[in-house]
């Protein structure tokens, strides 16, 4: 190709770049409004009440605190929900598993019933929230498994759509190193193991951040399926101060900040992954 | 383990759990919305009658059931442009050019989309305060007296869903980009030399080239503006007067608040039958402009 050796004529090239620069300012302007509740929240967490409620209002804080932070964990109990929260999470990841072993079944192997199963994986993207929203609970009522951690885990412990995704990649894992693997020696489950895992490791990373966020952000199921305070995920407990807002929006604002910071620490570090699987929903 | 069980034994798990909790619950909820399933059935199942279809006659003459629809339906009309509107609008900016500096600023337009809802909400809750919240004292300065963001029956359906939007615009956002990077080259290349502008070039190439990338999103949008549930929820708890009631918190209003599992699991239904009718017609008309 001889075009590409073309360059494209330089006439506009100083309007062009004011043009380039007028946007990076708008999209700097747009970015911070983005961002400025999620600043607004970390400076009035370190209010004292007394400024958090004060008019007009300040954007920083004149008598930076922490007590907020202290009361949260001293006399509320934000503690046990974020151990509660890390269970949740925790008990997702058996969920990965399984659907990445699903992935590989579906990709890998010939069997009875595979294209309905298949089918029945895909028709479950489909259902709303909504229509299933009963009848899990009553569900889950009837294993006894209302306000158990392992309860409200189990609605979106797997997912069509993973499962997909798993598929779709484990698909171009060469059967060559598989059988190779089996000539070895090595059995069925060592060869998922040692062989399909770690070739996967680039949707098992989408995956696991994905996973790690839904979890961390879940709210429904929880809010639905825990009625004892003792079983509370930080999403719950938050809503709890929910009520309290003529009082104390500090505290709030100090919950809001425990249940954000972790995921936008997990985004900086994994930003990559994250972006990556979220492009992944928007493909074919 | 023999080579035949294998794939039975990987994909029995999640088989199981997708089943009990996908395809299960469907017919649960089609059973019971033919009962008069309520708290007191919940407790004993001998209280629970069959009623066939009274909980749809009921749903169709419930004015609340109505309000719900159209609010949703409001939601839906002024909301799905205006994401696919916004995000794609922002994605062609910033795919303007690839330095580190418009890559940096991907990351905060997409910050909303990941961050818990209850924790934003709350947010924005602070901010939308009447007495002492931000928003205000801003208007404040250029005159506007007290706004009452939540509380009036018409801006707070605005204001709750300003924060759909800001939450969602990022997620889009990024689905436009990873198209925008299938555009080739050469097209943009070739438009430059026969002189046509930024406008024209965009309008002329890059659109038609993402239409899939529009036609996706606008689907995904709409369903998730019918099942809308969330912001409101926290926010205004469906009210004031039911003004920000959507579909959705209808029925947890009706099936977690009042209990009647029975009613709430035929409005669950007609929702369903609402999204997958809407769904199904955007697919058909896609089909009907390809043929052009």
């Amino acid at each position: 190709m001889t075009t590409e050796q073309q360059v494209i004529p330089r006439r506009r090239g100083h309007p062009r770049r004011a043009l380039t620069i007028t946007i990076a300012v708008g999209l700097t302007i747009g970015s911070i409004i983005t961002a400025f509740p999620f600043l607004w929240m970390i400076t009035s967490s370190l209010k004292p009440q007394s400024e958090s409620i004060d008019y007009p209002p300040t954007v920083f804080p004149q008598e930076p605190t922490l007590e907020h932070y202290l009361t949260l964990f001293t006399e509320l109990d934000f503690g046990l929900y974020l151990f509660n929260t890390v269970v949740v999470v925790l008990i997702s990841y058996v969920g990965l598993m399984f659907m990445a072993m699903a992935g590989y079944a579906f990709a890998k192997f010939d069997f009875a019933g595979k294209r309905w199963m298949f089918f029945l994986v895909l028709a479950t993207l489909m259902i709303p929230v909504q229509v299933t929203m009963i009848p899990t609970y009553l569900i889950i009522n009837s294993l006894n498994l209302t306000n158990t951690l392992v309860g409200i885990a189990l609605p979106t412990l797997v997912s069509g759509f993973s499962i997909f995704l798993f598929r779709q990649f484990m698909t171009t894992i060469p059967t060559e190193m598989l059988e190779a693997a089996r000539l070895d020696g090595a059995g069925e489950f060592r060869t998922f193991w040692q062989i399909v895992l770690p070739m996967s490791a680039p949707i098992l990373a989408v995956q696991v951040v994905l996973t790690f966020i839904a979890g961390w952000n879940s709210f429904l199921w929880p809010l639905v399926l825990s009625s004892d305070q003792k079983l509370y995920t930080l999403s719950v407990g938050l809503n709890l101060l929910n009520q309290q807002l003529a009082v104390n929006p500090s505290l709030q604002m100090a919950g809001a900040t425990v249940m954000v910071l972790p995921i936008l620490l997990v985004f900086i570090v994994f930003q990559r992954y994250v972006i990556q699987g979220f492009a992944l929903s928007g493909l074919k | 383990m023999k080579r035949i069980l294998t794939p039975y034994v990987f994909v029995t798990p999640a088989m199981l759990l997708l089943v009990a909790f996908g395809i299960v619950p469907i017919i649960v909820a089609a059973v019971i919305s033919t009962t008069d399933m309520n708290i007191s059935g919940f407790v004993r199942p001998e209280n629970i009658n069959f009623v066939g279809g009274q909980n749809y006659v009921t749903l169709v003459n419930d004015p609340q059931f109505w309000q719900a629809l159209s609010n949703t339906g409001i939601f839906a009309i002024v909301g799905v442009p205006t994401i696919v509107v916004v995000s794609l609008a922002v994605a062609l900016l910033l795919n303007r050019s690839g330095n580190a500096f418009f890559q940096a600023l991907r990351s905060f337009y997409f910050i909303p989309a990941i961050t818990a809802i209850v924790a934003v909400s709350l947010i924005w809750g602070y901010l939308y305060n009447t007495q002492f919240g931000f928003f205000n004292y801003v208007l404040s300065l250029v005159g506007v007296s007290e706004v009452q963001w939540l509380s009036d029956p018409i801006l707070s359906k605005f204001s709750v869903g300003l924060v759909a939007v800001w939450r969602g615009t990022g997620l889009n956002t990024i689905i436009f980009l990873a198209a925008l990077q299938g555009v080739p080259k050469e097209y943009l290349e070739a438009a430059a030399i026969d002189g046509a502008g930024g406008w024209r070039t965009t309008f002329s190439i890059t659109l038609p080239l993402l239409r899939f990338a529009i036609f996706f999103v606008g689907v995904t949008t709409t369903i998730a503006w019918l099942q809308f549930f969330d912001e409101p929820f926290v926010l205004t708890d469906g009210g004031p007067l039911g003004a920000t009631t959507s579909m959705s918190i209808f029925l947890y209003k009706e099936g977690f608040r009042l209990n009647q599992f029975g009613y709430a699991s035929a409005g669950s239904l007609v929702l369903f039958a609402i999204i997958a009718i809407i769904t199904i017609v955007q697919l058909r008309l896609r089909k009907v402009s390809d043929d052009y």
